[in-house]
Formats: structure tokens, sequence, C-alpha cells
């Protein structure tokens, strides 16, 4: 059974988010991946405003497809979330909740998710048709020019995603491939 | 001598851009769906069917299967009966343009590697050019996502690493790629050759249907052995556990030095995507 969640995603929430819980995501995220991340980082180190509040946010690592008329959005499945691996613990300690993606996080992503309460979520990578359904609505927020990396404001309805690393760093990866394997080892 | 006009190429690849995208291949569907069934892992047959809900949708509506619509890799094999009139390059980057901007495909191209500003329409197309026999212009789109592009690997292998070495390089290379390119992937392998040569032998072993194994029967062999051992890794659906790592494995070879054992592995996701069409 799927739990339900709405944004903001606050600490009170990812409490209770365990590595391989189904859950549906509801509300405003939004969108960033490589260039927009290497962006805010640099405001952040010049000190400057970021152009969006981070505070209980959750980022998908998308770039999505561009809409067909009468689409909200066009295709918009998770990228590869490494790449933004040099990014994310200074995104996580601004306050950043949740983070959508897919594929395995580095040591200091994990870290400063523990020390945030903070939580990545894996949704389904290459099912970009299908997620793009739960995409109500989409803007752009800022960076138009980096076209399909700009940073957009999602408003999402039940959004499927999976706990991949919970706020305690318990990993769905390692997990759930040990237990396929003692299954079929048995 | 048969002469096309560089005009009908360009006709060709806009419509081969977006058929390519919005539909996955039967081979694919099928492989998928065997799997799905064949499938022990309670969390890896569900995701399964979520990919296969996926490929219905984006087939129904007309819409990319993944949002990244890939570089678009365009391979010609020309006749040398063939005679192309007016400049071929531009007519593919036209056929390129018109597909991704008409088709409502990304555009994932950055001009240069480290200015990295998009080029907005998706060119240049990754051009792979064979003269052939025959009076045929044969034309294949295959769009090249990076998530699995970017798990792929070459290594120099010796000799007398042989058959072994090769084997132990495929499997590393799956098992460090775990559940980023998207699992269930397709595995290309080239081995021989030279450096360049290994990795478009692996490139183009990616264009070959899943359920086409290779006509030499040791390298048919070697396919099945090792699509046993990396379902046997035990990464599964998206990495989260399960037998269905890899819907194939295509091996090509060719004649290499006698010092030489390259060997490249080229992954691709679970949308393994590519048309085919003779002009």
């Amino acid at each position: 059974m799927a739990k339900r969640i709405t944004t903001p995603l606050t600490a009170e929430k990812t409490k209770d988010l365990k590595a391989g819980d189904d859950v549906l995501i509801s509300g405003v995220i939004y969108t960033g991946r490589d260039a927009a991340h290497k962006r805010l980082v640099e405001l952040v180190n010049e000190g400057k405003q970021l152009p969006v509040d981070l505070k209980d946010a959750i980022i998908y690592y998308v770039g999505p497809a561009p809409a067909k008329p009468g689409q909200a959005i066009g295709s918009a499945g998770p990228t590869t979330s490494y790449r933004m691996d040099a990014y994310a613990p200074t995104l996580l300690d601004l306050g950043l909740k949740g983070m959508i993606g897919k594929g395995k996080r580095s040591d200091e992503v994990i870290d400063a998710m523990k020390r945030n309460d903070a939580v990545y979520f894996g949704a389904i990578g290459g099912a970009g048709a299908l997620l793009s359904k739960c995409i109500k609505k989409a803007e752009i927020v800022c960076y138009e020019d980096l076209g399909a990396e700009a940073i957009r404001r999602l408003e999402v309805e039940d959004l499927p995603v999976v706990v991949v690393i919970d706020k305690d760093g318990n990993n769905l990866y390692e997990q759930g491939r040990k237990t396929y394997l003692a299954m079929e080892n048995k | 001598m048969k002469i096309i006009k560089s005009e009908e190429l360009t006709v060709a690849i806009r419509e081969m851009c977006m058929n390519a995208n919005y539909h996955l291949p039967k081979d694919m569907k099928d492989a998928i769906c065997t799997c799905r069934e064949n499938e022990p892992f309670d969390i890896a047959k569900n995701i399964l069917e979520r990919i296969e809900e996926n490929f219905n949708i984006a087939d129904e509506d007309e819409v990319p299967i993944c949002q990244d619509t890939g570089l678009a890799l365009v391979f010609l094999e020309i006749g040398q009966d063939v005679h192309i009139e007016g400049d071929l390059r531009s007519a593919v980057d036209e056929g390129v343009r018109q597909g991704y901007t008409d088709g409502f495909l990304r555009k994932s191209c950055v001009k240069d590697p480290f200015d990295r500003v998009n080029t907005k329409d998706n060119t240049p197309a990754v051009l792979y050019t064979d003269i052939v026999p025959g009076d045929e212009l044969k034309i294949t789109v295959a769009p090249k996502g990076f998530g699995s592009e970017n798990m792929s690997q070459i290594k120099m292998l010796k000799p007398s690493d042989g058959l072994e070495g090769v084997k132990q390089f495929i499997l590393k290379v799956v098992e460090e790629a775990g559940p980023n390119p998207c699992p269930p992937i397709v595995v290309g392998v080239g081995v021989g050759g030279t450096f360049d040569k290994a990795a478009l032998l692996a490139k183009k072993a990616l264009l070959r249907p899943v359920d086409q194994r290779s006509d030499n029967p040791f390298y048919a062999d070697l396919e099945a052995e090792m699509l046993e051992k990396i379902n046997a890794l035990g990464i599964g659906p998206q990495g989260f556990g399960g037998k269905t790592t890899a819907l194939a494995v295509n091996i090509e070879s060719m004649p290499t030095h006698i010092a030489g054992l390259p060997c490249a592995v080229n992954i691709n996701c679970h949308a393994t995507r590519h048309v085919t069409k003779v002009l």
C-alpha cells in the first residue's frame, strides 16, 4: 500500500519514510538537473539568493520533453542522479528535503541526507510517458536559456516513486538485491 | 546507377526520428513481456508492468517513450551504385532538425563539451556511413540516451586475458553500472579491431534485434552464457533486485592485431530504439 504525501516535505514527514516504501507525491515540486544545479551552487558560493526556496522542497532530476499541444508537459522520467552528487550536499544543507531521480548516490550525499533528515526517491527510469500523466501543470521558474534543463515548478498528483534511500541511510539498491538473491538461493 | 535526392533523406529521417522515439520495436516489447512473465520477484514484476504500460502509452499518444530522446544516431549503408544528389550531411541534419522540432522531442545536444550551449534542434546528428555493394541506401535512426551511454566502457585487454578476461570485463561493466542505466538493459559488446572499431562494433551490436543471436555459433553461445551470468547478479529492473537485469547480450567481432584484444561494452536501456528504412 503506497503512502501518500503532500508537499512541503517536512522532517516530520520524512521520518515515516523507509527504504522500499511506495510513495505517491502530490503538491509542488521543482525540476533541476546538471546545468541548473551548477548555477544554483554558484549562487550559493557567491552568497546570493536562490531563485527557489529550498526549505522542505523536493527537486525532481528531470529534463522533460516539450509538451505537445494539449499536454501540460512532455515525457518526464528521471535522469541519473549521480551527476548531481557534487552539488546535492550544498542544497540539502539549505533545507532541501527530497530528491527524485534514479541510480546510486555518493557517500557525501547520503551523509548530507542523514544530517538533514532528507530522502532520496526513485522514479522509474525510462517511463517518461507514464510519469508525465501525473504532472498537471508546469511552468518555468528560471534559466529558460537552458531549454529542457530550465528549473520548472511542477504541480503533481500522485506521482509514483519509491524510497530508495531513507533519512537513516537505508538503501533499497542494497536491500532489494540482497532479498532477491536470498530468495533465489534458498 | 541509382540517383537519390538528398531531400528524400531529409523526409525519411524526419519521420524516423519521431517513430523511433514513440514506438518501441516489437522485439523489445516481446522481450520485456516474456521477462515479466518469468520474473519471480514481486517488485521487479511490478516495475516491468509499469514499463509495459509506459510503452503502450507512448505508442497510443505518439509521445516519447523516454524524455531522453537521445543524440540522433544515423547509420547509412550506401550502396556503391548510389549517387546522392545534394549535400548528404546537411540533408541528414535537416531531417533530425525537423524530426526533433516537429515531433516535440527533447533537444539534448550541446555544441561543445565545455561551453555546453544547447544547439536547440538536436543537430548535428552522429553520422555513421558504410559503403556496401548494391544500389540501395539503408538508413537506420537510433536515438541514444545517455543514462546508459555513460555506463559504457572500453578496455584494451591482452591476448593472454582471453575469453575469461572478456567475460569478466562484461560483468564488471554491468555490475558497476548497477541501477544507473535503467535496467533491464541491452548489452552491446564489440571485440577485436582497434580501440575505435571495438566501440563501433559494440554500438552496432545494439542495432541487432534482441531476439536474434549471432550467426557464429561460438558467439551465440557466449551471448547466451553472458545473459545468464548477468541475470544471476540480481540487480533487477531499476536496480531494486530481481532476475531481469538484461534482456539480451549482443556480441560483434572482427579481426585484430597479434598483440591485442580490445573489448568495448556499450549499454542500452529498456527503451532501445531504432528504425530502419531502405531507399
